[in-house]
């Protein structure tokens, strides 16, 4: 049970790349944290910095009110789970999760009680004495879960623990973390590149982008209210269209706030909240006039995709780009329009979302 | 494309049969040699099959020696050989598994030179660097000692790049979960590094202990007395008679004796070799 903060945290490798530009915030104890960002963006650097197996070039990492930026990783109290769980392929199941209890002198009917327990709880009691390599990659990834738990540290570190699994385990498994994590009240530091684990996870998320944070904050906060258009492209399936507001037609809109027409460049608008009607929108929101190009039917839902009839075009941002003056709009149930159609769009102002020229700042309406 | 031809089938059995008949010929020839008195050996008309002495042979190969010359028994002969090619291969194994884990897992200055320098003795072998090395030896006054039989041996490049190509292998993330479990370097050898290594240390033991059991001119060089003398050098000396007839039938029954230990070590840690291979997964 701690807390987890970073000061002004930087890494620099000998090389001179810059990984880590300052990153500063704080995990609640208990709290479950999620770095999300694409791949490069210092995300693992970050975790690895605080489980200790990467130096910290300036700044500090706090575990519980105690700095270890010069503290060896097992004296962290920390446990990590690896993506490809890094068990020990010559040990049992049961001797994967004592061996760092033995390592640190516990008893052995303490270490014994410790891993039954942990065995019970994620369903590995019938498999303690086989080997890694005789599980399959669902029962691993518990095995890595359960060495994690039998230590009862401090702080849990995911780093992408469920991108090797198959989808429906990935699934299953990320309820499973979730559910184990509440029961626990560990403090968890988890990091993936996958939006919906982030969204679903997280107590606090964190998206970061070039060893720098773009946003933290609640999940639905950042989805609701995303301060930057990379944020608002990465978090959110299919991502937000972005629009670059060139024509006097859009940015009519905002005629009544003077602020937000003179610097908004970048219009979003998620999917989801684009509906396709036969009358223009008439509450100050905006109506896209497109041109059905192609249809994706999931079943639940349907993805129309459209090119806008007039010359602007939609800014771009990795990841999750559109290709230009591309529109995403997401209905509900299968029907849709023919391809080839010509469609309208329309989306009620309040879910409008304006951003600076740069993309950097959120402008709110 | 590789197509089943009867007559590819045919000449490949043909040239392989022809191969294993030439390297086991010989052998042939000289197990039956070791089984039959003096005698018919040397009178030029060598029988095709076994004889009535094999017994007798084999005793006096190993027990008594050879009666006009006096000469070691064979027995003390292959203990000799026994102890150097052991020491050889365990030696060069530990020697081999240490350097690798230092030049693969720890940063220290001239990390990088002192793997070429390693590897650089590849081209050095036994041979080249005999002089210098007898000099040493003899300084150190291992003369007719085991350790001079052995030391010399066991400094290996080829031990050293096999154990570093297969710690290469190994994902860093079990040395961060060491790390994290609380392992430091010591344990993550003994605990995680040894027990995967054992089929390459199997591997490894194979190929040193023939080596160091068919070494020939280093233990010529450095054993004067006969009760240091090792197998390889000792069936030399049983050919080389001034003016007596050579022992054909004992000289033969130690050849035969002197390949059993790398046949046996071969056969028995191939099946651990091989069960080491299934079992081991990365």
């Amino acid at each position: 049970m701690a807390n987890v903060s970073l000061r002004n945290v930087r890494k620099t490798y000998p090389g001179g790349f810059e990984a880590i530009k300052g990153i500063e915030f704080e995990i609640g104890d208990g709290q479950f944290c999620v770095l999300v960002g694409p791949s490069g963006c210092g995300k693992s650097t970050l975790l690895r910095m605080v489980a200790g197996l990467e130096t910290v070039t300036s700044g500090e990492v706090d575990i519980g009110g105690r700095v270890v930026n010069e503290i060896e990783p097992a004296d962290r109290d920390i446990a990590m789970v690896f993506q490809n769980y890094a068990l020990y392929p010559h040990m049992s199941v049961y001797n994967n999760m004592a061996y760092g209890l033995r390592n640190r002198g516990m008893p052995k009917p303490e270490i014994d009680t410790r891993v039954r327990e942990a065995a019970q709880t994620l369903e590995l009691a019938g498999m303690l004495d086989r080997k890694p390599r005789q599980l399959s990659g669902g029962q691993r990834q518990r095995v890595a879960m359960g060495r994690a738990i039998v230590r009862q540290p401090k702080v849990f570190l995911f780093d992408e623990p469920l991108s090797n699994l198959d989808a429906k385990l990935r699934v299953a498994m990320r309820v499973e973390i979730r559910k184990l994590q509440r029961r626990l009240k560990t403090t968890s530091i988890y990091v993936t590149h996958d939006q919906l684990e982030a969204m679903t996870l997280a107590d606090i998320l964190v998206v970061m982008n070039g060893g720098q944070v773009e946003q933290i904050g609640s999940p639905l906060d950042i989805y609701r209210k995303p301060a930057t258009t990379f944020v608002a492209s990465f978090i959110g399936a299919p991502p937000m269209n972005l629009i670059k507001l060139g024509g006097n037609e859009i940015r009519a809109q905002f005629a009544g706030d003077s602020r937000s027409a003179a610097e908004a460049g970048i219009l979003g608008v998620r999917p989801e909240d684009l509906t396709i009607s036969g009358a223009a929108a008439t509450d100050g929101g905006i109506t896209l006039n497109l041109t059905v190009e192609a249809i994706e039917r999931v079943g639940a839902e349907t993805f129309v995709y459209g090119t806008r009839a007039r010359a602007e075009k939609a800014v771009s941002a990795t990841p999750g780009e559109l290709p230009e003056g591309e529109v995403i709009v997401r209905i509900p149930g299968q029907d849709a329009p023919a391809i080839g159609a010509s469609i309208r769009a329309t989306a009620s102002r309040d879910k409008l979302h304006l951003f600076s020229a740069n993309g950097r700042n959120r402008i709110d309406i | 494309m590789v197509e089943h031809r009867r007559w590819n089938d045919i000449l490949a059995y043909a040239i392989l049969t022809f191969g294993v008949f030439i390297v086991v010929f010989p052998v042939y020839v000289a197990l039956i040699a070791s089984t039959h008195d003096a005698a018919t050996v040397v009178n030029g008309n060598m029988p095709m099959l076994p004889g009535s002495h094999t017994l007798e042979n084999y005793y006096r190969a190993i027990f008594v020696g050879g009666s006009r010359a006096s000469r070691e028994p064979v027995g003390h002969m292959l203990m000799n050989s026994f102890v150097m090619a052991m020491g050889i291969a365990l030696g060069k194994i530990v020697i081999s598994i240490l350097s690798a884990y230092a030049v693969v897992y720890f940063r220290f200055p001239f990390r990088q030179t002192a793997f070429w320098i390693i590897f650089v003795t590849l081209m050095l072998p036994v041979e080249v660097r005999i002089y210098p090395t007898y000099k040493v030896i003899a300084d150190l006054k291992m003369l007719d000692t085991y350790a001079g039989l052995i030391l010399p041996l066991i400094a290996s490049a080829t031990g050293t790049l096999l154990f570093r190509q297969f710690f290469m292998t190994i994902p860093d993330e079990l040395l961060e979960a060491s790390r994290i479990d609380g392992a430091g370097p010591f344990r993550f050898f003994k605990d995680t590094l040894l027990p995967l290594s054992v089929t390459t240390m199997a591997a490894l033991f194979v190929i040193q202990f023939i080596y160091g059991w068919n070494q020939y001119l280093w233990p010529l060089l450095i054993t004067t007395q006969e009760s240091m003398q090792t197998i390889v050098t000792g069936i030399k000396k049983m050919l080389t008679t001034t003016d007596e007839l050579a022992e054909w039938q004992l000289a033969m029954a130690t050849a035969i004796l002197a390949m059993v230990p790398p046949v046996a070590v071969v056969v028995f840690m191939q099946r651990r070799f091989v069960r080491g291979l299934v079992e081991t997964e990365k």
